[in-house]
């Protein structure tokens, strides 16, 4: 078992398509680390300097982990997390 | 107020709605409803609000009409090119509803001026293209104690959530910042789909049927027809409805 994470489709050409990505349990900022490692790129898409972009939202489940402890909050085995960036466009 | 035989016919399905009746068509026919944005998602909210027979629509856009915006603006067409979008979006409400009153604004709404041009509307559809004009729209919903129903897209994905202050977040509160500047993709069957759901989620509100959806946004994919629904708080240190802002 490990944690199922969304990828949104704008951040899809860094995961060669892949929508959904396998990691390692921990907590949030340890999964996005693992996920830069693995898509070069996608880390500063989605934090930066160890802080979540904030127009980037990340649900654990149904829930913001804004209101939970941030990028430090802990994603066990069979947590899904999405991410999902603001988007402009009417 | 009451309405005429040829509106009762016309309205005559929709009444049929549990809940609806001839009063709610009539709390429609007294309302106000501020369209922001005569575009993708603002083409099928002006349109669905008017045939439903909203009282009066204030239609909101600076820009003139560009051939590259006929992919999904469909109060558009190419007969219109160069002009104003929200004169052209009154002539086709006009044309589906000789009943609605729709008053144009062709200002490009700024922090001086976006109270006074949403002015006493019951609610504000926020079918912009950009955070920065969110944002004041919503600022001003919150100071205004009006609802907003907040949609937006990009390629084949949408959101949407109902904002209603004190009740629920607003959209700082959802998204502090804004995302970069980009010319978005899209195809015109999104927005039509969010802009549809805006405005469903405002008739809602103006007849008291159902529920809005508050405290949740929704997020669509549909390139996989995915609909999800996330939660949304209050963030306390929120700039515009926080327990320190000025409009608690």
């Amino acid at each position: 078992m490990s944690v199922k994470v969304r990828i949104p489709t704008p951040l899809q050409k860094l995961t060669q398509g892949q929508d959904v990505v396998e990691c390692k349990p921990g907590m949030i900022i340890e999964l996005i680390h693992e996920l830069d490692n693995r898509f070069p790129g996608i880390g500063e898409r989605i934090s930066e300097g160890g802080k979540i972009r904030r127009f980037v939202n990340i649900y654990l489940n149904e829930e913001d982990i804004r209101f939970i402890k941030a990028e430090e909050t802990e994603v066990k085995e069979g947590d899904e997390v999405s991410i999902i960036p603001a988007i402009a466009g009417g | 107020m009451r309405f005429s035989d040829n509106e009762a016919k016309r309205y005559h399905r929709q009444i049929l709605i549990d809940g609806w009746g001839e009063e709610g068509q009539i709390k429609l026919k007294k309302s106000k409803v501020f369209i922001a944005g005569a575009g993708g998602l603002g083409s099928p909210v002006s349109i669905y609000l008017a045939i439903a027979g909203i009282g009066k629509i204030i239609l909101c856009d600076f820009d003139t009409l560009d051939l590259t915006n006929l992919n999904r603006q469909i109060l558009h067409d190419h007969t219109r090119l160069g002009l104003n979008k929200a004169l052209s979006g009154k002539l086709t409400i006009e044309n589906m509803n000789p009943h609605v009153e729709v008053k144009t604004i062709q200002e490009k709404i700024l922090p001086e001026n976006v109270d006074n041009i949403i002015n006493d509307a019951d609610i504000v559809v926020d079918c912009m293209d950009n955070f920065q004009t969110r944002y004041l729209l919503n600022e001003s919903a919150i100071k205004k104690r009006i609802p907003l129903v907040y949609g937006s897209i990009r390629g084949m994905d949408g959101m949407l959530s109902f904002i209603q202050h004190p009740e629920t977040p607003c959209l700082r509160c959802i998204f502090p910042e804004a995302p970069p500047a980009e010319l978005f993709p899209v195809v015109g069957a999104t927005p039509g789909i969010i802009g549809t759901l805006q405005a469903l989620e405002t008739i809602k509100y103006l007849t008291g049927i159902g529920f809005n959806i508050k405290g949740k946004l929704l997020v669509m994919d549909g390139s996989k027809m995915e609909f999800r629904i996330f939660k949304i708080y209050k963030d306390p240190k929120c700039p515009v409805c926080g327990d320190k802002s000025q409009s608690t």
